[in-house]
């Protein structure tokens, strides 16, 4: 076994040093009803390239986005990664390292982790962040019981534009934590309606924009409202590029925001590993959920970083802890990061740009199509459009030219009533060319 | 899984003792790097991105006005910033990770291979389900080697990390309690010895948390469980082999009892790795487990995640599981995504999407590699390991419970410190100037000055005999009296010991513009 470094002779020596007879003797504690001579029903050790052989049969099996004409997004998004991320990222000190607790020979990891803080307070215009979760729904879960610490409320308010994935995620992790969770309906508009739910009782109100369907929504006035009532507003974001054109959820007065990073850095991987961001108002920061990194000086007087604030977590308050959360997505939030620093502001700027240009592109020639309705007026680079009969069956029979047109909203939230609502997304990897292959599939299946 | 240095923020004790200095500040090739914020151009990028054909100008004032604050590099530069940054880094590639209940075990590149496939990595989650169909086979093939290992009816494979996993499976619990007139148990009872996730999520998830006391060899209280075993108990949460290295030999009567008083019994499995292949879980009497597959099943961890933590279920619990989950049909495989329709009983859904599938990927690589024969070698090889270590570090140290064999992970106590003015801490920090990334320290709880080490199969017996004899110079340098060694230690880590106490009482989380004397302004918006 390759990976197995003991030979036969080096397991006989360390028996005799230990100073038993088999290995078995090691096993002596495991009740005799439950140790298992036989090997398992499982096939035997295979070679590098037996393995490799099986795997790349099954990917096979599968239609990767970059195949053609491609226009999913819905919470995750199709974007150019720089090789040198990759490249990066699989270095054995950053791939192989584990958890920071040893600041001294982790400096890097953590050095890391707090310019992430800092790009990720900076994107969602907030004053701190955390060193990332496990994805953007568990970060809005995560965010609604914070609300609930911060305000002693349990109500929450989730927009009916919440990606409905999300707000299953929050009720199912918040409810069992105690907090009432009032789901509004799915709406191409939703975001208004949740001025009329916010109340005295209300923890927290959940927006997302862009929505689901792709709308923009200036949140300053929800934001507004919700304080007037003593609630916190909390801005989800799933496309983590539009923070690079629109306003930023702390200058709409958001006191939370949350967001899938995937779209920075990292690959589809249907679905996971993805990275979270979080980030809040600094007098919030003490009630945050995850881990921290901060900057402080070692016995020298140098400049160093450590994880801090571990007070609030759950292997020093145990029962007591802010949550139950023990990991962050590291690697995933390297890739952001790293990927990230390559763009900087103008190439940030420049990539949200061509998003949205790609996207009003997308748009133009889908109108054109007889049939087609766009719903989102303003949008970023993902939009919804109504199509004459089921959207997910016209999505199937696509996919005899080649194209994989969106992501049916029926498929997200199959209760809503709009199965004709197809969901579309551009983004700098869409070409010309596929957006034609697209209008030309759909012309002719939706009249 | 995590606990270091449990509520002791270090803090420099001893006056600076650096020998030769440079008159830059740097140490020879290992580079002071400055932040991306001092390095960064407000107007560079390391991107050549094609122009936009249309502008914003439908967007209004949504768009974003003020600069954002974020300073680009060019790839060389980046490239040099990162570099220099991991050579800062412990890692399982350079060295033993011998953090008891947390490790690293070797990450095979193969994994990385096939999970960066094209048919892998570049796959969307809503892309229609007849274009993922080798996706799901692999999802289901996955599911099929962790009920087989674990001898248990169901999975669901969406928490993503160890932690997830338990809320996932407390959450399974308590919907099955609802649903058979049970929804009235409010307690959880968790041993003293256990990791703090475990009564984390039970409080989370709304239960008071009660302790089980433990045995003078360092199992649960067998007797002490059977007496808080009331019927206001919904679950047990024990991990087994336990935080001690130890397997709990009254497992199958604790499944029994908890049984009998009408609770699940949750079992934390983050050493699963100790008995893969030689012992089954279900066989035990366990009603829900997650299994960390960085852990067990070789999944990178970088610098803390991601982690996956899937959940085999007992037949009881399978009901409830959470969406989505993988069927397999005459027409091939499906996604199931809603619980509503296709299961009423479905607790709900733990994420968006359908969980970590990339550590699936990497963690099927490492079963298939591995094989039944493979993994029975693992757990057989990392006891051996570990109760090598113990052995050779007998003699000058205090093993915690030194009858009898341990697991995966050898304990010891600091009783062999006592008089020598130098605490758990401080070995650990003298460990790194010998070139070994410290143990875990202070956990378990149960065990005063705990140094808790686990080193994996993947290490060679020289590694492990390097690791001791190091460890046992120290040992004696401690004991001899040698205590600046420790006290001031590290010496020669790229830092000296960080001050954490600083740290915590003025956090400073980002880095702001002042902190900077040359600041350029960022760029205007355009």
């Amino acid at each position: 076994m390759r990976y197995l470094p003991l030979t036969p002779t080096d397991r006989a020596e360390m028996l005799a040093t230990i100073g038993v007879g088999t290995i078995d003797d090691l096993f002596s504690d495991v009740p005799e009803a439950a140790r298992r001579a036989a090997l398992f029903d499982l096939p035997l050790h295979a070679g590098e390239l037996e393995v490799e052989r099986e795997l790349a049969g099954l990917a096979a099996m599968n239609r990767p986005a970059g195949a053609g004409p491609f226009f999913c997004g819905a919470g995750a998004y199709r974007h150019h990664v720089p090789a040198t991320v990759d490249h990066i990222i699989q270095r054995s000190e950053f791939l192989t390292s584990y958890t920071p607790y040893q600041p001294e020979i982790a400096q890097g990891t953590l050095q890391v982790l707090f310019e992430f803080q800092t790009q990720v307070a900076a994107l969602t215009g907030l004053d701190v962040a955390n060193a990332s979760m496990y994805d953007g729904s568990t970060a809005c879960a995560e965010a609604v019981m914070m609300s609930q610490r911060v305000t002693r409320r349990k109500k929450a308010v989730l927009s009916g534009g919440l990606h409905p994935h999300y707000a299953a995620t929050t009720q199912t992790i918040a409810h069992a934590e105690g907090m009432d969770i009032v789901r509004q309906a799915a709406a191409i508009d939703a975001e208004a309606a949740v001025l009329d739910a916010i109340d005295a009782e209300t923890a927290c109100v959940v927006v997302q924009t862009p929505n689901v369907f792709g709308v923009v929504t200036d949140v300053t006035k929800i934001a507004e409202a919700a304080h007037a009532a003593g609630a916190l507003l909390i801005v989800v974001t799933t496309e983590a590029v539009s923070y690079g054109l629109l306003k930023s959820p702390g200058e709409m007065g958001a006191d939370i925001a949350v967001a899938e990073g995937q779209s920075i850095g990292n690959g589809l991987n249907f679905g996971g590993p993805y990275v979270g961001l979080f980030a809040c108002r600094e007098k919030l920061v003490r009630q945050m959920p995850g881990r921290l990194c901060g900057e402080t000086v070692d016995a020298e007087g140098r400049r160093g970083f450590v994880l801090t604030l571990s007070t609030r977590e759950q292997h020093i308050r145990r029962e007591k802890a802010t949550s139950n959360i023990c990991t962050n997505s590291g690697l995933c939030a390297l890739a952001f990061t790293i990927h990230l620093s390559l763009l900087g502001e103008r190439g940030l700027r420049e990539l949200a740009a061509l998003n949205h240009s790609k996207a009003r592109e997308l748009r133009d020639a889908l109108a054109a199509v007889p049939g087609v309705e766009v719903l989102t007026s303003r949008f970023f680079n993902e939009f919804a459009i109504r199509l004459k009969g089921d959207a997910a069956s016209v999505v199937e029979t696509m996919l005899a030219d080649g194209v994989v047109g969106g992501v049916p909203f029926s498929r997200l939230d199959p209760h809503a009533g709009m199965d004709d609502v197809l969901l579309v997304t551009a983004t700098e990897t869409t070409t010309s060319e596929h957006i034609q292959a697209f209008a030309s599939a759909l012309a002719g299946r939706t009249a | 899984m995590t606990m270091q240095n449990v509520g002791r923020p270090t803090r420099p004790q001893a006056a600076s003792q650096s020998g030769h200095t440079s008159l830059t500040g740097g140490r020879g090739l290992l580079q002071d790097e400055a932040l991306i914020f001092e390095l960064g151009g407000w107007d560079k990028t390391g991107v050549d991105l094609a122009s936009a054909d249309h502008d914003a100008s439908d967007l209004g004032d949504l768009v974003r006005a003020a600069p954002i604050g974020l300073p680009g590099l060019s790839e060389p530069e980046a490239m040099r910033h990162y570099v220099r940054l991991s050579q800062k880094n412990h890692a399982i590639d350079l060295a033993l990770y011998p953090l008891g209940s947390c490790t690293m075990k070797h990450n095979p590149r193969l994994n990385e291979k096939v999970a960066r496939l094209a048919g892998f990595g570049d796959l969307h989650p809503m892309a229609p389900q007849s274009t993922v169909q080798g996706a799901l086979a692999l999802m289901d093939r996955l599911a099929h080697w962790l009920k087989t290992l674990t001898g248990m009816p169901a999975i669901a494979l969406s928490p993503k990390a160890g932690a997830h996993g338990e809320l996932c499976g407390l959450l399974a619990i308590r919907a099955a309690h609802e649903a058979n007139g049970q929804g009235h148990r409010r307690t959880v009872l968790v041993p003293t010895s256990a990791h703090g996730t475990n009564p984390a999520t039970a409080a989370f998830v709304g239960y008071s948390v009660v302790e089980i006391a433990q045995t003078d060899d360092g199992r649960v209280d067998i007797v002490d469980l059977a007496a808080k075993l009331s019927p206001d108990v919904a679950a047990i949460m024990v991990t087994n082999p336990n935080t001690c290295g130890l397997f709990e030999r009254d497992v199958i009567e604790i499944g029994r009892l908890t049984h009998e008083a009408g609770a699940y019994f949750y079992c934390d499995g983050a050493n699963f790795n100790a008995i893969v292949g030689r012992v089954r879980p279900g066989d035990l009497g366990v009603d829900a487990m997650h299994i960390n597959l960085h852990k067990t099943f070789s999944t990178p961890h970088g610098g803390g995640g991601p982690g996956a933590g899937p959940v085999v279920l007992s037949a009881a619990l399978a009901p409830f599981a959470p969406a989505p989950w993988v069927v397999a049909g005459e027409g091939g495989f499906k996604l199931v995504e809603e619980t509503i329709e296709e299961a009423a009983q479905g607790f709900g859904r733990m994420s968006a999407f359908h969980g970590q599938m990339g550590m699936f990927v990497r963690a099927y690589a490492y079963m298939l590699s591995h094989g039944a024969d493979g993994l029975r070698q693992v757990a057989e090889d990392a006891v051996l390991n570990a109760n090598y270590v113990k052995a050779k570090l007998s003699p000058v140290m205090t093993a915690a419970f030194p009858d009898g064999p341990c697991m995966h992970e050898a304990l010891f106590d600091d009783a062999w410190l006592e008089g020598t003015d130098i605490t758990t801490l401080d070995f650990a920090k003298a460990m790194i100037d010998e070139g070994f990334h410290p143990m875990t320290m202070y956990f378990p709880l149960v065990v005063h000055g705990a140094m808790l080490i686990e080193p994996t199969e993947t290490e060679p017996k020289q590694e492990l005999d390097r690791f001791c004899e190091a460890l046992t110079a120290l040992a004696l340098a401690a004991k001899g009296g040698d205590v600046d060694r420790f006290k001031g230690a590290p010496y020669l880590a790229p830092l000296r010991r960080l001050d954490e106490t600083q740290a915590a009482r003025k956090p400073r989380l980002t880095w702001r513009p002042e902190d900077k004397s040359v600041s350029p302004a960022p760029l205007a918006a355009e």
